[in-house]
Parts: structure tokens; C-alpha cells; sequence
């Protein structure tokens, strides 16, 4: 009797796997498929984008539309622009935040209740909004068609304080004796930021390097206002303007480009994907 | 101070003083071609009043935002729930569903432009059930949806793994105890596992919400605010009042509506909190 309750109970169990296997895979799709056929329909010739019925890999096999990503657009330069201004943003934002997070968690100052709410208050204006006034303002000074705005706004501008709240968060919990320790040794308050607390809060640097890397990789609409010569666009922008002489679109030259733009997020997120979970566990958003 | 300094006057510089400036100029009559700005009071608002345009567009950004916001919720809690297990394999199929916040929000909306195109991928695929699919982005009944759905599995990678870490904070004990005591697992989902991850789906609503009101890229890359203004969300339609007919008084007064409707939806969802967040956020 007994065996025979286990032996059903175990068969109910398999059954259970295996259609949570199946629903696995067929929720999987719509979150695959789009970037495998992405990745896929660059190596096809342009014709066969729009061939019916459709196929996810290439008939004919080419390089071509990686070719004209090259030659039709300064696309390395504009590569390089995408990733210097995410480096510069990705690193000042690790600091900056970290240094302002630590703060807000560890060091009492005057108006530290009112600043901190201002930076809550600061997240519902999206730029969007303020966009006008940032725009005649960049003019005067002068700066428009430069990268400046790129790499002035996400670092400082009211997106970033969600990283403000990761690294906030993460040393409300950091355990206080190390500093004390290091305070009674007459370390300063910097050398103990910056020889013990950052060092230590590698989750946090890396939840809030990943999504300052994606925050920049990710602008566009900041792009699209300041950037105007092709020089100096970054690869959202780039990639929408893959257009032969006629004013056609380019299919597979954009998808190549495309494709070739995941590849430093991918690899960013790889080397720091378990710190990351981890990082974003800590924000408080958990239960 | 030295510390909070530069991300606080950050703030303040980029945020803060923009913003006057925004409802200053919101009060303006400005054209920046003729360089003539003029103090015209309310009259930008009572035109906007009576903008058949701005009325679609209140519709659009709204209509858009609650459905990225319910679609977005119930499918990153239901992926947390079902990645929640010890199975083969499981971190492959996290890795999927997040893959897509990895892909840059040009390169996610050009390629489903492509999947979405009348002679598209999507409905090469309906042909072969016998469908004939409809031009998704082009008519106006599946516009604004099709937006929601490319703008869902873009993000819903992000929240699903707060949900995850929140999930996992939960005590595998209280669910184990709920289970002897004969709960079923609908019953234990919802008055065990929900009150526990409250705090996260407040937090999380919260900031899709704002997310979603800010929604530019797929507007642009995809329908450009048609068809007929079903579309035209307000930081699209902004956009091109400012920057397209160059009217930056008329602009700002949009931009201060966005902003007084995040305001008023971000209150909202936390007034409701004391109801069903027990923990303390």
C-alpha cells in the first residue's frame, strides 16, 4: 500500500515536471525568439528578410550586411563613443553614489532628512519633462552636438538615484564594528569609505554598475535631442539610421548593427551576474 | 556633506531647477525660431484643454501604462513563482527571461518592428494556422497593444528577479506548514507568498508605472504616434511639439501634465499601502 502511494506520488511529481518543463520552453519564446532572429536575419541577404513563410535562420548564408554596417556609418567610431561615455558614467556613477549612499546610511548631517527626500521626490521627473530647459541650457553653454549631456545627465540627473537607495541600502545593513575599529585607529572618515566600506560592497557595485552600463547603452532619447553630426553618435542612434541613398531602409545592415551592440552588455553582465542578483536583493525591494 | 554633495546638487541642478523652469515656461508663449517669449498666464493649459491631440494622447499614455503595468506584474510573479524551484536547468531559463533587458531598447524595437510588419515574422507564422493577421502596428485597434507587448518582455526581466529575490527571502517553512495544514497551492500563493512580497510589488508597481509614462523609443521606432494619435503618449507628443513644430511654452505645459500624472498615480499606489503592505517598506 505504501510503496504504492509513494510510487503515485512520484509519478504525479514527474508529471509535474515535466509540464512545467513544457510551459518553461513555451513561455521562453517570445523572450528568445526576437534576438535569435535578430542575431540570425544579419547574416541573411537583405531579400530574404521579408521572405514568406518565415525562417529563422539564413537560406544563403553572407557577410554582406556587416560589411555596409562599416561602410555605410562611421560605426567603429560610433562604437567607440557608446563605450567610452558608458565607462565614464558606469564608474562615476559607482562612485558618486556609493560615496552618496554611504552618507545617507552612515553619517548624520545637517538636512539630511530633506536631501534625502528631494532625491525620492527627484525620481518621478523623468527627463522627459525637464527635457526644454536642460535643451536651452546645453545651447547656451554651447555644448549641443557633444557628449557632454551623454554623460552629464545619467550620471547626476534624477535617474540616478535609485543607485543612491542600492548603495543606502546595502550599508544600512554593513556591519558597523570594522569602521569603529578603524575609527579608534584614527583612520578618516574617507579612509574608512574607501579603504573598507566600498571595497566590501561588491553586490551593490555591481547592481549599480550593470544598470548605470545599461542606463547609458540603453539612451536614446537624450541622443536623438543633442547628437547631430554621425560622428558623434552613439549606437541607439546609429542604428536607426541605416538607410541607402534612396532613403531605404538598410534590413539586415540594422539588425547587424544591433546585434553587434549587445555583445559589451552581454559580457558586462556575465562577469557580474551573480554579484548583480545579489546586489538588486539587497535594495530593499525585497520582501 | 563632501560625500552627498555631488549627487544631491546633481539632483537639484538637473532636476530640481529644471522643473521651475519648466512650469515657468509652461506660462509662456515661446517660439525659440523667433527668439520671442511672452507671459501669456493659463492660456497654454486652456489650449492644451481643447487639443483633440492632447486629449489622445492622455488616452494613450494612460490606455499604455495600465496595460504594461498588469501585464508586466502578473507575468514577473508568476515567472518568480515558477523559477522559484529546485529543477535542472532553471538558471538557463532566468537567463532567458532576462536576456531581453540585456538587448538595447533600438535594437528590441526595430527587431519586433520587423516581427510586427504586415508581411512580418508574427504573421508569416499566423498564415501558417490558416490566419490572416492584421498590419499590428498600422491599425488602430492593435497599435497601442502591440506597443505594450514589446515594451512587457523588454522589462519584465528586471522585475522578475526582484521578485525572485524577494521570493527567496520567504521561509521555506511557513509554505511547508501551510501545505501539511491542506492549503492548496492557490490558496498558499495568495495569503502566504503575496502579503510577503508585498513591499516588493509596491515598490516595483511604482517605478513600472513611472517607467511606462515614460515610454519614447518604441513610439518613435515603431509608429511614430499613429495610427490616428491611438499612440501618441505624452513624452512622444511632447517631443514633437517642442522639438518638431518648435513650441517650447506649449511643450512644457505638456510636460507639467506628465509630470502632475506620475505624481498623482505615484500617491496613489502609496495611499493604498496601509490596506495590504504590512512590513514597512
Amino acid at each position: 500500500m505504501r510503496s504504492d502511494a509513494a510510487s503515485a506520488a512520484r509519478k504525479r511529481s514527474r508529471v509535474t515536471t515535466v509540464t512545467l518543463y513544457v510551459l518553461l520552453v513555451a513561455v521562453s519564446f517570445p523572450f528568445l525568439y526576437p534576438t535569435l532572429w535578430m542575431f540570425f536575419s544579419s547574416f541573411k541577404p537583405a531579400n530574404e528578410i521579408f521572405l514568406q513563410p518565415p525562417t529563422l535562420l539564413p537560406r544563403e548564408w553572407t557577410l554582406d550586411g556587416f560589411v555596409q554596417v562599416f561602410t555605410a556609418q562611421p560605426f567603429l567610431q560610433q562604437y567607440g563613443n557608446s563605450m567610452y561615455i558608458a565607462v565614464i558614467v558606469t564608474v562615476s556613477s559607482i562612485l558618486l553614489s556609493a560615496m552618496a549612499g554611504y552618507a545617507f546610511a552612515r553619517i548624520r548631517f545637517p538636512l539630511r532628512n530633506s536631501a534625502f527626500v528631494l532625491m525620492l521626490a527627484a525620481m518621478m521627473v523623468p527627463v522627459e519633462v525637464t527635457i526644454i530647459p536642460i535643451f536651452t541650457a546645453v545651447n547656451a553653454m554651447g555644448l549641443n552636438d557633444t557628449h557632454w549631456p551623454l554623460i552629464i545627465l545619467p550620471i547626476f540627473g534624477p535617474t540616478s538615484v535609485v543607485s543612491v537607495f542600492i548603495f543606502r541600502q546595502h550599508f544600512l545593513s554593513f556591519p558597523r564594528d570594522y569602521e569603529e575599529a578603524a575609527r579608534l585607529d584614527g583612520v578618516s572618515r574617507a579612509g574608512v569609505f574607501f579603504r573598507i566600506a566600498l571595497p566590501l560592497a561588491t553586490p551593490a557595485i555591481a547592481a549599480v554598475g550593470i544598470m548605470a552600463f545599461l542606463r547609458s547603452f540603453n539612451m536614446y532619447f537624450e541622443a536623438l535631442i543633442f547628437l547631430r553630426t554621425p560622428e558623434k553618435f552613439t549606437l541607439g542612434l546609429a542604428i536607426t539610421r541605416y538607410q541607402d541613398f534612396y532613403g531605404e531602409q538598410m534590413w539586415n545592415t540594422q539588425l547587424g548593427a544591433a546585434s553587434l551592440t549587445v555583445i559589451p552588455i552581454l559580457v558586462v553582465f556575465l562577469i557580474a551576474q551573480k554579484q548583480f542578483v545579489q546586489g538588486l536583493a539587497q535594495t530593499g525591494l525585497k520582501g | 556633506m563632501a560625500f552627498v554633495a555631488p549627487q544631491v546638487l546633481g539632483v537639484i541642478v538637473l532636476g530640481v531647477i529644471p522643473f521651475i523652469f519648466v512650469v515657468w515656461y509652461s506660462f509662456n508663449e515661446w517660439r525659440p525660431l523667433t527668439g520671442q517669449m511672452e507671459f501669456i498666464g493659463l492660456d497654454n493649459y486652456s489650449r492644451l484643454a481643447a487639443d483633440p491631440t492632447f486629449s489622445a494622447s492622455i488616452v494613450a499614455s494612460l490606455l499604455f501604462s495600465a496595460g504594461v503595468l498588469i501585464l508586466n506584474l502578473v507575468i514577473a510573479i508568476s515567472l518568480a513563482v515558477l523559477l522559484n524551484r529546485r529543477l535542472k536547468g532553471i538558471t538557463a531559463f532566468r537567463t532567458i527571461f532576462f536576456s531581453p533587458v540585456v538587448v538595447s531598447v533600438v535594437a528590441w524595437s526595430v527587431t519586433w518592428g520587423f516581427l510586427l510588419a504586415p508581411d512580418g515574422g508574427l504573421n508569416g507564422a499566423l498564415e501558417l494556422l490558416g490566419i490572416d493577421g492584421p498590419n499590428w502596428l498600422a491599425d488602430p485597434s492593435t497599435a497601442l497593444i502591440s506597443l505594450v507587448v514589446v515594451q512587457v518582455f523588454k522589462g519584465v526581466g528586471m522585475n522578475m528577479v526582484l521578485f525572485l529575490a524577494a521570493l527567496q527571502s520567504v521561509p521555506e517553512e511557513i509554505r511547508e506548514a501551510a501545505q501539511l495544514d491542506g492549503a492548496s497551492p492557490w490558496r498558499s500563493f495568495w495569503s502566504i507568498t503575496v502579503p510577503m512580497i508585498a513591499p516588493t510589488i509596491l515598490l516595483t508597481g511604482i517605478l513600472t508605472t513611472i517607467g511606462s509614462l515614460e515610454v519614447f523609443a518604441p513610439v518613435q521606432l515603431l509608429t511614430g504616434g499613429g495610427p490616428g494619435n491611438t499612440t501618441n503618449v505624452l513624452p512622444f507628443f511632447l517631443y514633437r511639439t517642442a522639438f518638431i513644430s518648435q513650441q517650447f511654452g506649449y511643450a512644457s505645459a505638456i510636460g507639467v501634465v506628465l509630470f502632475a500624472i506620475i505624481l498623482a498615480l505615484t500617491m496613489l499606489q502609496w495611499s493604498t499601502r496601509r490596506k495590504w503592505v504590512h512590513d514597512e517598506v
